[in-house]
């Protein structure tokens, strides 16, 4: 019989018995929807992490830094280097002419304290390049993005902006003043320097949700954020002052603390780190942590689709029952339809194409309830975070291949249902089914 | 409708010392024993006998439902002892036609539909299936009710489907297993007429199961008595024969 044919008459067999096809496609669709909502928090927490970690800007991203740092230890690379490099201009300008380097920028960042309604407010300042408006870090943020990068601007991070002002939104185009420690070389020929304090007035205009500037180098998250440009102008003292001091001669050269290198994909940061330490400065990236952040998150997908699978695989006892009923109600007509020509193999596939439609239908409707169980669950957890005054966040994410995969697995578990059931039906002695009343 | 007749005096089915023993705990039973026959095509016989003479299984042995322990069945040179399963099934499908007792329609598909059922599983073109169908249907006088369902008509109407649903795929040989069984004598009556009709108009060949021996003398062509799965007798109807030379 043709497929078609066959499905025509499969749909009529499920309809004839509406109430019990009806229950045990809800079985099914019951165990998809645990299958999905468990994968879709998986995929949606994965995407979370990702999404805030991508849009730092930290995962196609190598920091440099100079290979003996403050912090002392065993040097980051076994291979010896002659002599220490200064991470000085020329070595920014070396390593921006690596392959497949979009731009390389001093990670400037310092502590401050703002003056905000003639309040002091401490925090951290991070200069920020104009491309980081690409990463997406800024991407939904309110007020808008420097408009140059020498502009005196600042894009307030939402936490920080909250200890300002309740209402985060009416602080963009209010003016904030920042107080800095400056260096200043000394005239003498010693390589010391001075340190002033300064003020300098910025405008605010916008406030960002994400954390652009959080992860390394100075000293920690940048929570006010100013252009590259303007922050370079500035000199305010860096980390890396006091070993420009006690190197002596070289201190009148200016040096950074940290370069960043931005890579063009997350594919060629492993390349840019080697070429950087082959060079010879410390160099070390987010990637080998994203890694495993991506490891821990298959594990965690693979554990909560078992669990749900449980579900999936009681569903699949009743699709089991439901033929085997069909079986005995039917064995007359199975004899009737043996009488009139339909080879054993025939009655098999209608067994079959019966399970795999109440499959399919259990699968769509698994994935809806699915994705509807997961809504639900994104919005009671933004409603408490509501309460709690955080940003909202989507915790659950139903991707194309979720969905295919759903209403895939429903149909291939139902089939594997249907295996006991077709076979049976299949082996039926015709005589003995017409006889039967 | 186009007849594929089984031409007359060829052999449509020749059975060889068939044997059907079944074992019912300790007991062997000898359903059919060694019965040996040759039907000729176009012919209209009757196999009657009592009940639990053997005649329904050796139908179910010719129609292909079910294999001999021992003996052959011969039909379109072929021996059915010998056909796999999938072989049986399309010469069930393309050979034969079969009429039951109770009708065995399908209750939730109309007329049409359970006529339409054979040409289903020969994998007919979907517009010559609704050619055919209302062809069979127009034949047992039932092309005004195609939309109706089988409890919605009456047990002779219900034959009539039955017998236009055996038609449909044009077999070339009929089986019916009582087919007056369930019905009062005036309604079995016109079915016989129906399949007499049928018999002579497309020249099939039709083998009928019953126990009513008054039926089997008006209108069929030959007569074979079983009894304990034996065969006691076979000859041409006398009544027929001789009221046809006449």
């Amino acid at each position: 019989m043709k497929l078609r044919d066959m499905t025509e008459l499969a749909v009529r067999n499920l309809r004839e018995a509406l109430f019990r096809n009806s229950l045990t496609t809800l079985g099914v669709a019951v165990g998809v929807a645990s299958l999905v909502a468990m994968l879709s928090l998986g995929v949606g927490l994965q995407n979370l992490a990702s999404n805030r970690l991508t849009k730092s800007g930290l995962f196609d991203s190598v920091f440099v830094t100079p290979k003996l740092n403050m912090r002392g230890g065993p040097p980051s690379t076994a291979v010896q280097q002659p002599e220490t490099r200064l991470l000085d201009e020329d070595a920014r300008r070396e390593i921006s002419k690596l392959p497949n380097v979009i731009e390389v920028f001093p990670q400037i960042r310092f502590p401050t304290e703002v003056r905000f309604a003639e309040k002091p407010y401490p925090t951290v300042v991070a200069g920020m390049p104009l491309s980081s408006k690409q990463s997406g870090a800024f991407d939904g943020m309110k007020g808008t993005f420097f408009s140059g990068e020498n502009a005196n601007e600042a894009i307030l991070q939402i936490e920080f902006a909250k200890e300002l002002s309740k209402e985060t939104d009416s602080l963009v185009g209010k003016s904030l003043s920042i107080r800095y420690a400056e260096r200043q070389q000394l005239a003498d020929s010693s390589g010391g320097f001075s340190i002033i304090p300064k003020e300098k007035q910025l405008q605010i205009i916008g406030v960002v949700e994400t954390e652009p500037a959080s992860g390394f180098g100075g000293f920690g998250n940048g929570r006010l954020l100013i252009p590259i440009g303007v922050a370079q102008s500035l000199r305010a003292a860096q980390v890396n002052d006091l070993r420009d001091v006690v190197r002596g001669g070289a201190a009148t050269k200016q040096t950074y603390a940290s370069l960043t290198v931005r890579a063009k994909t997350t594919a060629n940061v492993d390349d840019i780190e080697a070429a950087v330490k082959k060079m010879g400065f410390g160099a070390f990236s987010l990637l080998d942590a994203s890694k495993s952040l991506k490891i821990f998150f298959r594990v965690l997908d693979l554990l909560l689709g078992l669990f749900a699978s449980l579900a999936l695989a009681v569903a699949t006892l009743g699709i089991v029952n439901t033929l085997v009923m069909a079986i005995l109600e039917r064995r007359r007509e199975i004899g009737v339809l043996k009488a009139l020509g339909a080879a054993d193999s025939d009655v098999k596939r209608l067994f079959f194409v019966e399970a795999g439609v109440m499959g399919l239908i259990g699968g769509i409707a698994g994935v809806i309830l699915g994705w509807l169980i997961g809504r639900a669950l994104t919005l009671a957890t933004n409603i408490y975070l509501k309460r709690q005054e955080l940003p909202g966040v989507e915790i659950s994410s139903v991707p194309l291949w979720l969905v295919l995969f759903g209403i895939g697995f429903a149909i291939a578990v139902s089939l594997v249902a249907g295996l006991y059931p077709a076979s049976r039906a299949a082996k039926l002695n015709p005589v003995e089914a017409l006889r039967y009343e | 409708m186009t007849p594929t007749p089984g031409s007359a005096n060829s052999i449509a089915l020749q059975l060889d010392r068939v044997s059907r023993h079944y074992t019912l705990g300790a007991s062997a039973i000898r359903a059919v024993d060694d019965v040996s026959f040759t039907i000729r095509g176009g012919e209209f016989v009757a196999l009657l006998g009592s009940s639990g003479s053997g005649k329904s299984t050796l139908l179910n042995l010719m129609a292909g439902l079910d294999r001999p322990t021992s003996g052959a069945i011969h039909a379109d040179g072929r021996n059915l002892a010998e056909l796999s399963s999938l072989e049986l099934a399309r010469y069930r499908r393309n050979t034969v036609g079969m009429v039951f007792q109770s009708f065995n329609l399908l209750p939730r598909m109309t007329l049409a539909e359970n006529v339409e059922l054979p040409l289903r599983l020969a994998e007919v073109d979907r517009d010559e299936r609704a050619t055919r169908v209302a062809e069979a249907l127009q034949r047992v006088k039932l092309d005004k009710r195609t939309a109706h369902r089988p409890a919605e008509l009456s047990g002779g109407e219900q034959q009539r489907t039955a017998i236009a649903r055996a038609l449909v795929n044009r077999p070339r040989i009929l089986f019916a297993d009582e087919p007056t069984g369930n019905l009062d004598s005036a309604t079995g009556e016109s079915i016989m007429n129906l399949l007499l009709e049928i018999q002579s108009g497309l020249g099939m060949t039709i083998i009928m199961v019953t126990h009513e021996r008054p039926i089997a003398e008006k209108f069929a062509t030959r007569l074979v008595m079983m009894g304990d799965g034996k065969l006691l007798s076979d000859g041409a109807n006398q009544e027929i024969t001789s009221g046809v030379s006449q």
